[in-house]
């Protein structure tokens, strides 16, 4: 059952998307590592830049799910990155032991700081890189239940949706920023040392990242499609097209949403997980509105609903933003990003990969011709027939 | 406690119900105290001016609503007022929208298969393969609305007419035992609206079908007995020519 389930997502634009990420996740890692006269070396530098995109790609992908197949615009979306993150950053810190400022065995620096003597009960288990990772996925995703599960009963839609979305995230930022949330506060956590026993700054760490990274979104995408793929896709896709009529048809609407909002924001938790060893440190600035808000520039700007989109409008952005903020331009990448987000609105509705689709599309069309009648074709058709 | 069981006695050989039922939004009554019954394998239709609580009717009926006060029984014994729309919909009533709403990103064919009856559940759907009884169903229902041709259309391509009938179809495949149909012929040219009653009549031989009309050439066409509201309860009923000549109908609708 679970591999007809996959079996049918694969086609043949789904095996090439899968082989290119794969494909990047293994070469560049690989030729990171060559000797620096080697001409195809790529420098670490890049790596650590290149698995964050890849990173913010899941995200976005996680976004896109969620919005464009089911019309939730969730301006929350990196709450969730950021829970996912800091279940990964606890484990960091508790993997730094006596190697920290205080040399506590136990208590992370911060904690000892504070003057706490005991750890709290919230922080236990996340030595164990087991627990942690399953914390990755039940944390956002228990979140997301809750908060899908009062606010799809409620049948809160739109842009109510949206402005609650946007309310958790930052009353999460505002928690996360209290010391006594036992969270590290304002700094966050950071100073990570290792990762599984493996130094996290070394360059074979870093590819291995880079490479789960790179795995990482392509699961996502396959899961994506699979659940696009399937009736269950079609029935969220009615869902977003005519919500009341779905209802009328006898599905329960708020199941569909339930499912697939938390599956997003466990993809969206693996995606802060991936992304907090490759940075190094976790912060509230992390659950920041606006993170979310760009989170969904990148869907809208790659194209909403088309899943491969997301990916592309994420690594675009980001690396319009790596450039842009190196230079002097710097001041002006608010307006950029700004400016984007209007254009993109404006002249491409569908994204840059959603008009290229749809030229793609209607090229064989033309050739068939079984385009739309006019209504007055149509009921000349229809006059004919009676 | 007696007045319930009463009721219940009565609602017991129709196969829709609705008793002294009211609705009422920030003081406006849309249905005052409205009592239908509707027999099995029945067609009825439904005129009444505009606000006359038509469209209320439909949302009590299919859970969108709850009443303030009044009995709706389904099939004699269940209860429509503690049920959600969902449910009302898997119990096998069907309801068609005054505006057409169809799935419009999603092609003909599709739109039929969401609307199969079949696998509601999230999981169920998630690992569901269309069978060959299935495909067999779909295909007899686009031949029955005659959209075969344009099954791989996207429903946002379909002519007006077109969308109506594909909701009609999409009705069809939910097998319902009662069809609610909201102004099916507004908008169509009079070839469609002949050929919609005739499809609505094959429809009614096997399954109930109430229809909310305006258009008084059509209901002459369906020839059923007809239901008059007026200010949300029942004017007058029996068959066209009956509620035409009803004194107290030409003053409320037809006369004006």
């Amino acid at each position: 059952m679970i591999t007809a389930f996959f079996f049918r997502a694969l086609d043949g634009k789904t095996w090439a998307v899968l082989a290119v990420l794969l494909g990047i996740g293994i070469a560049l890692p690989l030729l990171s590592l060559t000797d620096p006269s080697f001409p195809l070396h790529v420098p670490t530098y890049v790596v650590a830049l290149v698995g964050k995109y890849l990173c913010y790609a899941l995200l976005a992908l996680s976004v896109d799910l969620v919005w464009g197949y089911c019309g939730i615009l969730s301006l929350g979306h990196a709450a969730f990155f950021a829970l996912g993150g800091y279940a990964m950053g606890m484990y960091l810190m508790r993997q730094i032991g006596t190697r920290g400022v205080y040399a506590n065995p136990i208590l992370p620096d911060f904690m000892v700081f504070l003057n706490w003597t005991k750890l709290p009960w919230f922080w236990h288990g996340f030595d164990m890189f087991w627990f942690a990772a399953i914390m990755v996925l039940l944390v956002p995703g228990l979140l997301a239940f809750v908060f899908g599960w009062f606010a799809f009963r409620s049948r809160v839609t739109g842009v109510y949706l949206s402005i609650i979305t946007q309310a958790m995230t930052y009353a999460l930022l505002l928690a996360f920023f209290r010391n006594d949330m036992g969270f590290g506060g304002n700094n966050g956590l950071t100073d990570f040392k290792d990762i599984l026993g493996f130094n996290i700054q070394a360059p074979e760490t870093r590819g291995v990242l880079f490479f789960a990274s790179a795995f990482a979104l392509a699961l996502g995408f396959l899961i994506c499609r699979a659940v696009i793929a399937s009736k269950f896709g079609k029935v969220l896709i009615a869902v977003r097209d005519a919500e009341s009529r779905t209802r009328f048809i006898g599905y329960r609407v708020e199941g569909y949403k339930l499912f697939v909002f938390v599956l997003s924001a466990m993809m969206a938790g693996v995606a802060g997980s991936l992304y907090v060893p490759q940075i190094g440190i976790i912060n509230p600035g992390e659950f920041a509105p606006a993170n979310s808000i760009e989170a969904v520039i990148w869907v809208a700007v790659g194209g909403r609903g088309t899943l491969i989109g997301p990916i592309v409008g994420a690594l675009l952005v980001n690396f319009g933003k790596t450039w842009f903020t190196s230079g002097v331009l710097a001041e002006y990448w608010l307006f950029v990003l700004g400016g984007l987000f209007i254009a993109v609105t404006l002249f491409l509705p569908k994204g840059v990969v959603g008009t290229l689709m749809a030229r793609a599309r209607k090229k064989p069309d033309e050739t068939k011709a079984p385009g739309a009648l006019s209504p007055i074709e149509a009921s000349q058709a229809a006059e004919e027939g009676a | 406690m007696s007045a319930p069981e009463k009721s219940h006695e009565k609602a017991k050989n129709s196969l829709l119900y609705l008793d002294g039922v009211s609705v009422s939004f920030d003081g406006f009554k849309a249905l005052n105290a409205l009592s239908l019954v509707i027999e099995p394998g029945e067609m009825r239709a439904i005129i009444g001016p505009n606000g006359a609580g038509k469209t209320t009717m439909m949302d009590v009926i299919t859970g969108k609503t709850k009443p303030d006060e009044g009995d709706v029984y389904f099939a004699g014994t269940t209860d429509l007022t503690r049920m959600d729309e969902a449910s009302i919909a898997s119990l096998g009533i069907g309801r068609k929208f005054q505006k057409p709403t169809v799935f419009e990103s999603h092609t003909v064919w599709n739109n039929i298969d969401l609307a199969l009856a079949g696998v509601r559940k999230p999981f169920a759907t998630l690992f569901h393969r269309t069978s060959a009884k299935e495909i067999a169903r779909i295909e007899e229902i686009l031949a029955t609305i005659r959209l075969t041709d344009k099954k791989d259309w996207l429903a946002a391509n379909l002519s007006h007419g077109q969308k109506q009938w594909l909701e009609i179809g999409m009705l069809l495949a939910q097998e319902p035992q009662l069809l609610l149909v909201d102004e099916p012929v507004a908008g169509m040219t009079d070839a469609e609206t002949m050929e919609t009653a005739a499809l609505l009549r094959e429809i009614a031989k096997t399954k109930s079908v109430v229809v909310v009309e305006h258009d008084m050439h059509f209901v002459r066409e369906l020839d059923v007995k007809v239901t008059v509201l007026h200010q949300g309860s029942v004017l007058s009923e029996g068959t066209l020519d009956h509620v035409s000549a009803d004194p107290t109908v030409i003053e409320v609708y037809l006369g004006r």
